[in-house]
């Protein structure tokens, strides 16, 4: 089987800012269409620079990042980028938060609408399209947050530790959505986490980091099948993965002390 | 939320007694001062003569007064908000100008009066700008505040969905300074009815037409007119409750379905 050409590919990709320290050093990774590639390693690795090296947010210093054969700073409306906060505002209501990304791209209201109240419906908030953020807990703002990222069905979704803020029951319950959604749509998911379970749970590739400067430290191959399921967690293999990436972790976090 | 029906009650009771109590205590005061003084201090049925006698006068000087604070508030809260949305663009802007905002607020009012009988005369015109240089202000600070304390996730967030500036400040700065113009907007509420006072006590005229309450008080206090005093007080203060009550009454319609301010335990 041919591979397909990388979506995203890092070659000796290296950022600081400004006079600062350097924060990734030399990184070489390429993602193929599809990948969900899960991103951990110890606070101060850059992981979280990377995705927004990738949705153009801030500039690299030296190497190159092809997108679809582009730069990261053109055709941003292919990426969708969830942060860690659910960065709702707060005066508009849950279908309106959704509408948001269309209609800053001038997209007609009538379908701006529509598109919104699918998009609430993926992530099962029909029945809070008129709700305000105030009155929805974490894990529906959250749902809120990733219904507005699909609301133009992106190419490329970059996630940011995007259910960190929550507790483990609705953590778990969110991850399993979020891939129930990925087999409607196809993205390639790049998520950053701190959370090893997480990673092994969605991803088919776990990129590890060091930090001071962030390099790739290791990848790890997921071959868990997709779907995935809350039978998965149980399974022997996931929890050899689990392990495995723990204690690659820890050896990560030896490594800097 | 609802409260139990005995606190309600004691809600609007407790006020009452104070209230009750607080006319008790007046007329003690009238009447426990000797006679030659007693005129110092009128009977609150003295008071309400007064709004008989005086009724029409008063309501003409509250007109007036009350149309030169709207429009000094009015025309504060238009050319703040501009303001405010220059002074939002960039810190090099703001300090061009801060500091001749700060001139101007900082110059007694008292003293830029009669200035201003001098350029435009006294009247309307002079009563509306002073209230709206009283305003001016405070408007301009908070919204300003408010315009450049966006959420910086909100802002990346635009930034990374290649929102224009245009859209970055109507969408976004604009909607989320809400709270504070509001905040600028009470302060300024309470202020306009004041300023308009004074200004009309400067700069008010009563030739050929109805004078403003700030005029009457000069006319009523010449006269030894007590009662009438104290009915022009109570207009000035129910005229001031006017402009609060309207703006309160504005800042809940703007904010209460979402902002936290008015979050209760209804979750």
């Amino acid at each position: 089987m041919p591979t397909p050409p990388p979506i995203v590919a890092f070659e000796k990709v290296e950022k600081r800012y400004g006079d600062g320290p350097l924060i990734l050093d030399r990184i070489d990774f390429a993602v193929r269409p599809g990948d969900f590639v899960a991103l951990i390693g110890p606070s101060g690795c850059g992981k979280s620079t990377i995705l927004r090296l990738i949705s153009g947010l801030s500039p690299i210093s030296a190497g190159r990042i092809v997108i679809d054969g582009r730069e990261p700073g053109s055709a941003v409306e292919e990426r969708a980028f969830v942060f860690q906060e659910p960065t709702l505002l707060p005066w508009l209501t849950a279908a309106r938060n959704v509408e948001v990304p269309m209609r800053l791209r001038s997209i007609a209201p009538a379908e701006r609408a529509e598109r919104a109240r699918r998009s609430l419906a993926l992530v099962g908030l029909a029945d809070r399209a008129d709700y305000y953020p105030r009155q929805l807990s974490g894990g529906q703002k959250m749902r809120v947050s990733i219904a507005r990222a699909l609301s133009i069905p992106p190419r490329i979704l970059l996630l940011d530790e995007p259910f960190g803020a929550l507790d483990e029951m609705s953590r778990d319950h969110l991850n399993e959505e979020l891939l129930a959604i990925r087999e409607q749509q196809a993205w390639t998911t790049f998520f950053v986490t701190h959370s090893v379970a997480e990673a092994v749970f969605l991803s088919n590739r776990i990129l590890v980091f060091s930090a001071n400067p962030g390099r790739l430290h290791r990848e790890i191959q997921v071959d868990l099948p997709y779907p995935r399921t809350e039978e998965t967690r149980l399974s022997a293999r996931y929890q050899h993965l689990v392990a495995e990436v723990s204690s690659l972790l820890r050896s990560v976090e030896r490594l800097r002390s | 939320m609802k409260k139990p029906a005995n606190l309600r009650l004691a809600h609007w009771l407790i006020p009452l007694v104070t209230g009750v109590g607080m006319i008790v205590a007046w007329y003690a005061v009238h009447f426990g001062l000797g006679e030659d003084r007693r005129f110092l201090v009128p009977s609150p049925n003295e008071v309400l003569s007064a709004f008989r006698e005086k009724g029409p006068t008063l309501w003409g000087a509250a007109v007036s007064t009350g149309t030169g604070a709207l429009l000094g508030f009015g025309a504060a809260v238009i050319l703040s908000f501009g303001m405010a949305l220059v002074l939002s663009l960039s810190p090099m802007v703001r300090a061009g100008f801060y500091p001749y905002l700060m001139i101007l607020q900082m110059t007694p009012i008292i003293v830029i009066a009669p200035i201003l009988v001098l350029w435009v005369g006294p009247g309307l015109m002079s009563v509306t700008i002073i209230t709206f240089l009283i305003c001016f202000f405070p408007m301009v600070v908070n919204t300003t505040q408010g315009l450049i304390s966006t959420d910086r996730n909100l802002v990346d967030y635009f930034r990374m969905r290649k929102a224009t500036r245009f859209q970055e400040i109507f969408l976004l700065r604009v909607p989320a300074a809400l709270p504070y113009f509001f905040t600028g907007l009470r302060i300024a509420a309470t202020l306009a009815p004041i300023g308009a006072i004074v200004g009309d006590l400067y700069a008010g005229n009563s030739a050929g037409g109805q004078g403003g309450l700030g005029f009457l008080t000069i006319i009523y206090s010449s006269q030894f007119e007590m009662g009438a005093l104290f009915a022009t007080a109570v207009v000035c203060c129910v005229l001031g409750f006017l402009f609060v009550g309207g703006v309160l009454a504005l800042n809940w319609l703007a904010l209460h379905k979402w902002h936290d301010s008015f979050s209760q335990s209804d979750r």
